[in-house]
């Protein structure tokens, strides 16, 4: 990161969440801050537009640095749900657990999840990038459309249903694929994709430990078949 | 129902051999049924009869009541929208506005035109599924930018953009339903900004990736409201289905502007089944949602807007009197544009279409196949040639006339019933044709002064 010349820390035992996203909203050049007593607030650091490096120093509610562009935040705690949803640039950590719909519909942007992350873990996913360390609930990636997701853990049931271009690796038991998603075998894109992603989310693990998950793109064209597949995929067919 | 194919059967030789139960329309849906295995797919709305705002009729002044003069007195058409908590509320000289429709179902001419006629009209254009497009934004004075399920193309540098945001939840041709664009229609622009592969067919989220429920809506809300700076307004869209129910949960969930969409709306493509056998019709919605307003929003902070099958001004006039505060309109604005027109204009000359609805299986005035990308007046495509059937700037201009007179016509309805403004239009001022519209309006049937289901006081006529 550039060299910063602004430092600001906030207290949220004394300020609302509101006062504290109106003075970030308000910065434009490269700044650290430090937000304290998070206290479980929802929306903290959404919609940053700026190259800062923020720290919020415990839990966080919902959609915490949702929207986010250009900023590196940091939740030294865990999150409630879509943590760093419709992300466009930028970096968010979670040094704990996440809650549901963690990443959701991210355009861009790498999220790293240090913990597990619940259900619908990058579900929507529009190019973004999530490592998530622990494992992840049932139905992550549902309908991702494109970016990678990397599940050093295990995945739950319906992992990559209805899935498009997205990709999805997993290190542990994969409980259940969703409609449409299947197993592939791991290439050299792919062999080069976890070294970067797993590199940038500071881990080491055998990126030959992973399996590939995508899409069969047997439902991109609709007939009645592909509905038939679908329900059969979700035992109603 | 189904799309006659003709043949089937001779003349009756007597009425007893005609069904009414199985009459043509549903022999030739069940034996296509048979044939394909498929349901039918089409655009616009529900095209059977449902009670309607043509049910109703205003009681304009007379002896009790004075009238306006009809072209010298004012009547306002001015519309505020976005009160309750947003900083910049939406001012607009007509409370008539154009609904989301996405581009990709229209082509980016349309969209410009759309923007172009809004402007100059005073009023608003929204944009749809598959995000906002530079045409859209540069020629709508006032744009309002839609949250949707699929999030296709949805980002802060547009939201920061917009002049209001609505989150669409349901639309009122098919209520909890996700939206629909096949192949035809997914050119390589429209992929791009719905990052998905060009040419496939596309199915949208019907439930938003990233919260469940009112409660979780609450907060999203406010996530909206803190990345804009509580700038702009937040309008929440829902089709009609269970509307007390959900209008209270908008209202609730920190909406500052409800739309209610009612089962006339209208859609680029969706199953003929969805559109016709889905939710309640506009006339009904717009009574429940404003009893609904009344009980839990008794000072009216939160705005309603009405769609659905809004054709005239005298559709918005009834729309206003019953306590909407303003109407979007979609299918009658494509109309507008030559949506069913046997004909387009190109060079100032009509050139005829009628071929090219031929080719499509229909005829102008029985069009429905938008989902198809193949509109022969270059209204719903993105095909490269047919789109250059719509000249932007004709098109504002036909759009902006068709707004203008709705206005008129709403104004000359309120200057009868002696209003200054058209938002003084009341209940009061209306009664009932049929038995069904004084039921589901809660209005008197005409001549009587019973309005059915009505537990209070009958209203002295």
């Amino acid at each position: 990161m550039e060299r910063v010349e602004t430092s600001l820390t906030f207290d949220l035992a004394e300020c609302s969440v509101t006062d504290v996203n109106r003075r970030l909203h308000a910065l434009t050049d490269p700044a650290a801050v430090e937000i304290l007593h998070p206290l479980g607030r929802h929306n903290i650091a959404c919609g940053l537009n700026a190259a800062l490096d923020v720290h919020v120093r415990g839990h966080s509610g919902y959609f915490t640095a949702g929207m986010n562009q250009h900023a590196s935040v940091t939740v030294h705690g865990n999150v409630g749900w879509s943590v760093a949803e419709n992300m466009m640039s930028g970096t968010v950590r979670v040094a704990g657990f996440a809650s549901e719909c963690a990443g959701a519909s991210a355009h861009g942007g790498l999220l790293v999840i240090d913990g597990d992350a619940s259900s619908r873990c990058g579900i929507s996913l529009k190019g973004g990038d999530i490592v998530v360390g622990g494992s992840v609930g049932h139905m992550s990636a549902f309908m991702a459309q494109a970016g990678r997701i990397v599940v050093c853990g295990d995945a739950g049931a319906g992992l990559g249903d209805s899935l498009y271009e997205a990709v999805i690796y997993v290190r542990g038991r994969i409980q259940g694929l969703g409609a449409d998603a299947q197993v592939e075998p791991l290439g050299d894109v792919d062999r080069q994709a976890l070294v970067e992603l797993l590199g940038g989310a500071g881990r080491d693990d055998d990126p030959e430990s992973f399996t590939r998950v995508a899409s069969a793109r047997q439902l991109y064209h609709w007939s009645p078949d592909s509905e038939r597949l679908a329900g059969a995929a979700h035992g109603d067919g | 129902m189904a799309m006659a194919e003709p043949g089937h059967g001779a003349e009756p030789r007597w009425p007893g051999e005609v069904s009414h139960h199985y009459d043509q329309a549903t022999l030739d849906y069940i034996q296509r049924a048979a044939e394909t295995g498929v349901y039918d797919i089409r655009g616009l709305g529900a095209k059977r009869r449902v009670p309607s705002f043509d049910d109703l009729t205003f009681l304009t002044a007379s002896m009790s009541r004075y009238p306006l003069e009809g072209y010298r007195e004012r009547c306002s058409t001015r519309t505020v929208l976005g009160t309750r908590r947003a900083e910049r509320p939406l001012t607009l000289a007509t409370p008539i506005t154009i609904a989301g429709m996405s581009f990709g179902s229209l082509s980016a001419n349309v969209k410009e035109a759309l923007g172009r006629a809004a402007t100059d009209a005073g009023t608003s254009t929204t944009t749809g599924d598959g995000g906002m497009t530079p045409e859209e934004r540069r020629s709508s004075k006032t744009l309002v930018y839609q949250c949707l399920p699929s999030r296709y193309g949805f980002n802060p540098d547009d939201l920061r953009r917009a002049d209001a945001v609505e989150i669409v939840i349901g639309q009122g041709a098919k209520p909890g339903g996700g939206g629909m664009l096949l192949g035809l229609k997914v050119s390589e622009r429209v992929a791009r900004m719905r990052t998905l592969p060009a040419g496939i067919d596309q199915r949208s989220a019907c439930r938003h990736p990233d919260w469940v429920g009112p409660d979780d809506l609450a907060i999203k809300i406010e996530e909206l409201r803190e990345i804009t700076d509580n700038r702009i307004p937040v309008f929440i869209k829902i089709g009609a289905t269970r509307v007390p129910d959900d209008v209270k949960l908008c209202v609730k969930s920190g909406a500052d502007v409800i739309v209610l969409d009612g089962m006339q709306g209208g859609t680029a493509a969706t199953q003929q089944v969805f559109i016709e056998h889905a939710g309640i019709p506009t006339l009904p919605a717009v009574r429940q949602a404003v009893s609904a307003l009344e009980e839990v929003d008794p000072g009216r902070e939160v705005q309603l807007v009405v769609s659905g099958g809004i054709r005239s001004g005298a559709d918005v006039a009834k729309a206003l009197a019953l306590g909407a505060d303003a109407v979007s309109i979609g299918q009658a604005v494509l109309m507008a544009l030559g949506c069913n027109s046997p004909s387009y204009v190109r060079d100032g000359e009509r050139v005829d279409a009628t071929a090219d609805y031929t080719r499509l299986g229909t005829a102008p005035g029985h069009c429905h196949q938008c989902q198809t990308g193949l509109c022969p007046v270059g209204v719903t495509t993105q095909d490269p040639e047919l789109e250059q059937r719509l000249d932007p700037e004709w098109g504002a201009r036909r759009v902006r006339n068709y707004l203008a007179t709705l206005t008129m016509e709403l104004a000359t309805l309120a200057r009868a019933c002696g209003k200054s403004d058209v938002h003084h239009l009341e209940r009061e001022d209306l009664v009932a044709l049929t038995v069904e519209a004084a039921a589901m309006a809660g209005v008197p049937l005409a001549g009587t002064n019973w309005i059915p289901g009505s537990e209070g006081p009958a209203r002295s006529g």
